[in-house]
């Protein structure tokens, strides 16, 4: 997993009617038929593909990814409850393959959420009324924003500081990259303890024996 | 100390360690569901790293995702999308690979992953549960702890047998008195998404209690717990009682005399004490509730079939009003409108949510000697083969196919549009299923969900009602 540790940059807002868009689900970020891959790479293709294309096909030059201006952009801007729905991880790649790292929203699902940290993309929680001051400050290309896990703050293109709260485990998983079951396995003798246990007092569960 | 909830005492009785600097625990899995749409990343990533499969005898695979609903005797040379077929073949191969047991696409036993699992008796009280897709949920029904993970927390359950992760919140949804007649566990779940939002149970997971809930049938438990995902919560519980072992009694996979007694000891000590302490506590009154139905393009979205949809010129909550005048455009429907007499061109019975035998009786019972209205094109997709086999011990196949609806074979489906069924752009369907998003049926499409008795009432009368 590739570490994240500070981004300097563009920001996108998810917005609709000029509002950042509540509920947006992982069938929005990447529909069905993108999930037929045995890859992880090569995703962006299928991110938010109904709504950055038209029912023809073409592109929907109205849709922010589209615009010039936020083509680069490596944070996401969004409303409440971002991610929610199917537990697919293409989201998190699909968005990754574009060049988002970090993601802002009032609130996320909490199975994307999860998919995010394992793949090294920041999940930042700010208050509503936060995020709509910095949906309203993403100009695009000369809007920079800085994103400093270390400092745990989100710097707007006005120099108004954001502090965002991250518990101390995620943020040293995702600012080291660490690889989840290279660190669980080294547990494995309690695991080995917690099965011997298992089998004494399930043994019901034991069907292959 | 304080009494412990059934979720406190799941989680305690899996806990393998707690790592102090990170605050994660790993958890025990006792039952690792997989299919093909989920885990090819995963079976590669063990590859790359030499990594075995840890449990292969606790893992458990089948296809349901991408399968076709027609031609399964053909076999993977009968599925025309190449896509499809590849990631199929995957799992195949996959599967040999790493000794895990496979119930193919063909199999009697294969269908919809959580069907399986509960028909088979390998879902079972006080377990933990984990399959990467989030209707996992609907396990819970038996007093298990299961929820969706991601292909990289899949990877790792196949590698260590345990999740990486951490305790959630308690909720209590307490439904008291009793669901009035005709008023089904969807119509609940729909109800309880609409009331507390599709964000209301995040960071929680809830139990359902109250004697309402005590008096659902294992279908109704499964379908109530495969929602709660929908209404934000990692998983729904049900405390296990004598329903749930008189559901589990005799399936292939449930304790043999003997061990049988045992665990049912275990399970009889599966349920919230009275001293119990809950973060969050929801109560509704069961009576209240009517048959309701998804109008817009969130689960949350859900009227009684006797209201009208929103204005949005009535929501002052800016955010709110730009929401509801975007689904309502997308749904093709006018602010204030009833939702009762909207015309429907396709209906969908099916899917994890409502695919099971007292499904199908529930939609037959409304179907026998009607006709599919003109215009509409209506499909059954039974929840795995075996519920397919029982249908049509019943006769359930004659009713529908006499009425007009299309007999098919099992699999997810038209709920999320993999295979070949799939909504046009435009359609309106009236929907068993579990997610109204745009674009869920098929691009354009626009999903109504409810229950099993409301879809076919409106395959034969051509409109929702």
């Amino acid at each position: 997993m590739k570490a994240f540790t500070r981004f300097r940059g563009t920001a996108a807002p998810l917005t609709d009617q000029d509002k950042l868009m509540a509920n947006v689900d992982t069938d929005m970020i990447i529909p069905k038929q993108f999930l037929k891959t045995t890859e992880r790479d090569g995703l962006s293709e299928g991110l938010f593909y109904e709504l950055k294309t038209l029912p023809d096909g073409s592109r929907n030059l109205d849709f922010v990814l589209n615009k010039p201006q936020y083509a680069e952009a490596g944070v996401l801007i969004a409303g409440d409850n971002f991610g929610c729905g199917s537990s697919r991880e293409h989201a998190p790649w699909a968005l990754l393959d574009q060049g988002v790292t970090c993601i802002v929203a009032p609130s996320f699902a909490d199975i994307f959420f999860n998919n995010c940290s394992k793949n090294g993309i920041l999940a930042v929680v700010l208050p509503a009324d936060i995020c709509d001051q910095l949906a309203a400050q993403a100009g695009g290309s000369n809007s920079v924003f800085e994103v400093d896990l270390e400092q745990q703050l989100i710097i707007a293109p006005d120099g108004s500081q954001h502090h965002f709260d991250i518990d101390a485990g995620s943020k040293e998983k995702i600012s080291t990259g660490m690889d989840d079951i290279a660190m669980s396995l080294k547990d494995s003798a309690a695991i080995e303890t917690f099965e011997n246990k298992r089998k004494l007092a399930a043994p019901w569960l034991e069907w292959g024996q | 100390m304080a009494g412990q909830t059934l979720y406190d005492k799941i989680w305690n009785d899996h806990l393998v360690s707690t790592d102090a600097a990170t605050g994660d625990s790993l958890v025990y899995i006792d039952l690792h569901l997989i299919h093909e749409v989920t885990t090819p990343q995963a079976f590669s990533g063990l590859r790359a790293e030499s990594r075995a499969v840890r449990r292969p005898d606790l893992t458990l695979a089948v296809a349901d995702h991408n399968t076709p609903t027609e031609g399964q005797q053909l076999g993977l040379a009968g599925v025309r999308d190449e896509a499809a077929r590849n990631q199929l073949t995957a799992l195949t191969k996959n599967v040999a690979e790493f000794g895990i047991e496979f119930f193919p696409m063909g199999d009697p036993r294969n269908g919809i992953v959580h069907v399986v699992g509960p028909e088979q008796g390998r879902t079972q009280p006080g377990m933990t549960i984990v399959c990467g897709d989030s209707h996992t949920s609907t396990h819970g029904a038996f007093g298990a702890l299961a929820h969706g993970i991601g292909t990289s927390e899949v990877e790792h359950v196949l590698a260590t047998q345990t999740l990486r992760t951490r305790k959630m919140k308690n909720m209590a949804v307490n439904v008291n008195g009793q669901l009035r007649d005709g008023v089904t566990a969807k119509d609940l779940a729909l109800h309880l998404i609409a009331l507390t939002g599709t964000a209301g149970g995040n960071g929680c997971v809830i139990e359902y209690r109250g004697e309402a809930i005590s008096a659902l049938s294992m279908e109704a438990r499964m379908t109530l717990c495969n929602l709660a995902i929908e209404g934000g919560a990692r998983a729904g519980l049900i405390a296990p009682d004598e329903t749930t072992f008189a559901y589990m009694r005799g399936r292939p996979s449930a304790p043999k005399a003997g061990a049988w007694e045992l665990a049912e000891r275990y399970w009889r000590t599966l349920y919230s004490d009275s001293d119990a302490v809950w973060d969050v506590v929801i109560d509704v009154n069961a009576a209240d509730i009517e048959p309701t139905v998804t109008w817009g393009t969130s689960p949350e979205q859900a009227i009684a079939i006797s209201a009208n949809v929103p204005d949005p010129s009535e929501i002052e909550d800016l955010n709110k009003r730009a929401a509801i005048e975007r689904a309502l455009d997308y749904m093709g429907l006018e602010p204030g409108q009833a939702i009762s007499g909207t015309p429907v061109q396709r209906v969908f019975i099916g899917s994890c949510t409502n695919s099971r035998i007292e499904d199908l009786r529930s939609a037959a019972a409304i179907a026998a000697g009607g006709k599919v209205a003109e215009g509409v094109r209506a499909m059954v997709v039974p929840g795995s083969g075996l519920v397919r086999a029982q249908a049509e011990a019943e006769g359930l196949d004659e009713v529908f196919i006499k009425a007009g609806f299309e007999w098919r074979q099992p699999g997810c489906s038209m709920c999320l549009g993999m295979n070949p069924d799939i909504l046009a752009p435009g359609e309106r369907c009236a929907s068993t299923s579990n997610r109204n998003f745009e674009g869920r049926q098929g691009r354009g499409g626009r999903t109504h969900l409810m229950s099993p008795a409301l879809a076919a009432r409106a395959a034969l009368s051509g409109m929702i009602g």
